[in-house]
């Protein structure tokens, strides 16, 4: 019920009066079972929200749970180098609601596997969940993750029995190369961390989506909520958005225009695209009487 | 190769020249296509950019926010020792001073880090002049060490080493150095520094690609403004910049625009750098550099500190103290130099977040050596 009442909210919200004349109950119906029944399944759990968010770079704790409840977000990354251990009640995860979110923690810092792993499990030891974005990042100009120190990270992790979600380049044989080791998903990047310049790695992501017996995750660079929806619509199973979110003018709509872009990009994705071809077609075809006859 | 190998100060000095007829059209030919080239930098460090400010200003502010977010890392500086074996006309410590000397015992270090780990801080830099017997390697490690178990981020702002002394630092924790070279004029610099191992100019000058080699994550660069002309200060400074961007590549930089404060030598800048020179230094390093982090200390006023905050600003001290022992049980040594932002931690952060921004004072977390167990499952 309480789930009906958010996917109706959300309508309301955002087609004002009725929507191309069509009654609203008729949209809003169709709507609720698509998401009642397209669940996100990643490493045992199932989730309605297909939308990850970052909670880097927010002007402050009580914008960034703002910004979190309007993406409708059901799993949100925290650096685990932001959490203060030693001061609880000023931690970042204060502000996150573990009933409602699932905190995957991530290692951003870590610069090799010996690194990366020493985060994850601190993270455990803090009473984090046993999730894990694995973040080897040794360049911090661009940010670009190490992927052979990545995947010595991964299969030690996956060994401890993490969940874990490893933040990649966009490297088809990377990813391949990751399921083998047992992570839950794959998390190639779009474009350069924080660049919000969309999807620049577009035909490589392609083919991890092609080839993909896990869940995809496109991670970093998405800018706005076209970009979100465009990786949706080519098939990626979720996309994890911060800085887009966290740093623009009013990041609590932007969360929502996200939200909305993530979830139009899933359902035309599962509608099924018409072919895009070089020449025009017309809609109503001038010769179609001929085949009538 | 180091970067005294291909520092050539002429083509520096040649820029700063040109830069003077630099023309509106160079400026915005420098900001749209970027700054990779010493041309471009002293496009942006001309008096037609000083005319341009706002605009140059208005793209800090945007490249800092898409890369750092609306936040701002809140530190701490920790002196540890005002004992010194240099001789630099600039500085309260100088050799020759008569000031109350103190080298913190390690209980006293312990003492500090505490009182500063009370107050919030989780970044703490140690600062300590140069002495070879008060502080030595194994006492500086000492101290990484043990402001370690309190802070998760530790650096050093201490005299020039060599790669195995920076190895021990960060063995035991040390997690970044900050060296500034104080002039990059080599004839200037001789002026400056009459004695003691500081000064020797070369060996400064490549610090912090030994401190990189030993695995130093963070370097921090900078020139203390007053001393020469500060478009050839700000052109070497981009030139050393650029020059480790790609040569330490793993390791993040940081950069500085210390001005020189009134200490107890009652020293005057030959060329005191006003406030619009430093925020066009700023914006253009800023342009030039968007991932580097842009540190101000409370060696300048409030009011300038939070206007400037937006500009560029990535780290800030707040409620510094600038004589050993200056936390815990202050009023027992003398000072490097005097403070013009007075505000404590709290005034600080409540004022940071009044700008719309988040004090950060944890970004960082042991990732190397273990302070405490944590064993695999």
């Amino acid at each position: 019920m309480l789930r009906k009442n958010r996917v109706l909210l959300r309508l309301s919200q955002c087609s004002p009066g009725t929507a191309g004349g069509m009654p609203k109950e008729h949209i809003s119906t169709s709507h609720e079972e698509d998401s009642l029944t397209d669940l996100l399944s990643l490493g045992g759990r199932t989730f309605a929200s297909r939308l990850i968010v970052g909670t880097g770079k927010f002007s402050s704790p009580e914008l960034m749970a703002d910004a979190l409840a309007a993406s409708g977000a059901e799993m949100v990354t925290v650096a685990l180098r932001r959490v203060d251990l030693d001061m609880p009640s000023k931690a970042i995860t204060d502000f996150i609601d573990q009933r409602r979110y699932l905190i995957l923690p991530n290692t951003s810092g870590a610069a090799d596997a010996v690194e990366a792993v020493r985060l994850a499990r601190l993270a455990r030891a803090a009473g984090l969940p046993p999730w894990i974005k694995v973040e080897v990042i040794p360049d911090p100009r661009y940010l670009m993750p190490d992927p052979v120190e990545t995947l010595k990270a991964c299969e030690i992790l996956v060994g401890e029995g993490f969940t874990v979600l490893p933040y990649i380049h966009a490297d088809p044989v990377l990813a391949k190369r990751l399921e083998e080791t047992g992570v839950a998903a794959v998390m190639p990047l779009a474009a350069p961390i924080g660049s919000g310049r969309g999807l620049k790695m577009e035909a490589a992501i392609a083919i991890i989506i092609e080839q993909a017996t896990l869940p995809v995750i496109v991670d970093a660079g998405l800018g706005v909520p076209s970009h979100a929806a465009a990786a949706m619509e080519m098939g990626a199973d979720a996309v994890l958005v911060n800085t887009a979110i966290a740093t623009a003018a009013n990041p609590v709509r932007m969360a929502r225009a996200f939200m909305l872009g993530v979830e139009a990009g899933r359902a035309a994705r599962q509608a099924g695209r018409s072919p895009e071809l070089a020449v025009a077609s017309a809609s109503s075809p001038l010769t179609g009487f001929l085949r009538e006859r | 190769m180091a970067f005294s190998d291909v520092f050539d100060t002429s083509l520096i000095h040649d820029a700063v020249e040109r830069s003077v007829y630099a023309r509106t059209g160079d400026v915005r030919d420098a900001l749209a296509v970027g700054v990779q080239t010493l041309e471009a930098a002293a496009a942006l460090c001309s008096p037609a950019a000083g005319a341009m400010l706002e605009e140059m200003a208005q793209r800090a502010h945007a490249s800092t926010v898409e890369r750092f977010g609306n936040t701002v890392a809140l530190y701490a500086p920790l002196y540890l020792s005002n004992h010194c074996v240099c001789t630099c006309t600039y500085c309260g410590f100088s050799m020759g001073l008569d000031i109350k000397r103190k080298t913190l015992r390690i209980d006293e270090v312990i003492r500090e880090a505490r009182t500063l780990g009370q107050r919030g801080f989780r970044n703490i830099l140690l600062v300590s002049a140069e002495h070879p017997k008060h502080v030595n390697a194994e006492y500086l490690a000492q101290c990484v060490a043990e402001t370690k178990r309190i802070a998760q981020y530790v650096g050093l702002e201490v005299a020039a080493a060599e790669t195995e002394d920076y190895r021990k630092y960060v063995a035991a924790g040390c997690d970044g150095v900050v060296l500034y070279q104080e002039t990059y004029d080599p004839a200037i610099y001789a002026q400056h520094h009459l004695g003691g191992p500081k000064k020797s100019y070369r060996p400064r000058l490549d610090a912090l690609e030994r401190a990189a080699r030993a695995g130093v994550r963070h370097l921090g660069i900078g020139a203390l403004l007053g001393l020469a002309d500060w478009r050839f200060e700000a052109l070497a400074l981009f030139a050393h910049a650029r020059y480790l961007e790609k040569q330490c590549w793993r390791s993040q930089i940081n950069i500085s625009f210390p001005r020189i404060n009134p200490s107890a030598g009652d020293f005057a800048p030959a060329q005191p750098v006003g406030d619009a020179q430093l925020v066009q230094l700023m914006c253009l390093f800023r342009i030039a550099f968007p991932t580097a982090g842009i540190v101000l200390s409370t060696r300048e006023p409030a009011a300038l500190r939070d206007a400037l905050l937006p500009v560029g600003v990535t780290h800030m001290s707040a409620g510094s103290s600038t004589e050993p022992g200056g936390y815990a049980a202050p009023g027992n040594a003398g000072e490097q130099f005097q403070l013009e932002d007075k505000r404590d931690v709290d005034a600080m952060s409540q004022r940071v977040r009044e700008l719309g921004y988040e004090p950060v004072f944890k970004d960082w977390a042991e990732m190397r050596s273990a302070p405490y167990p944590v064993a695999a499952p």
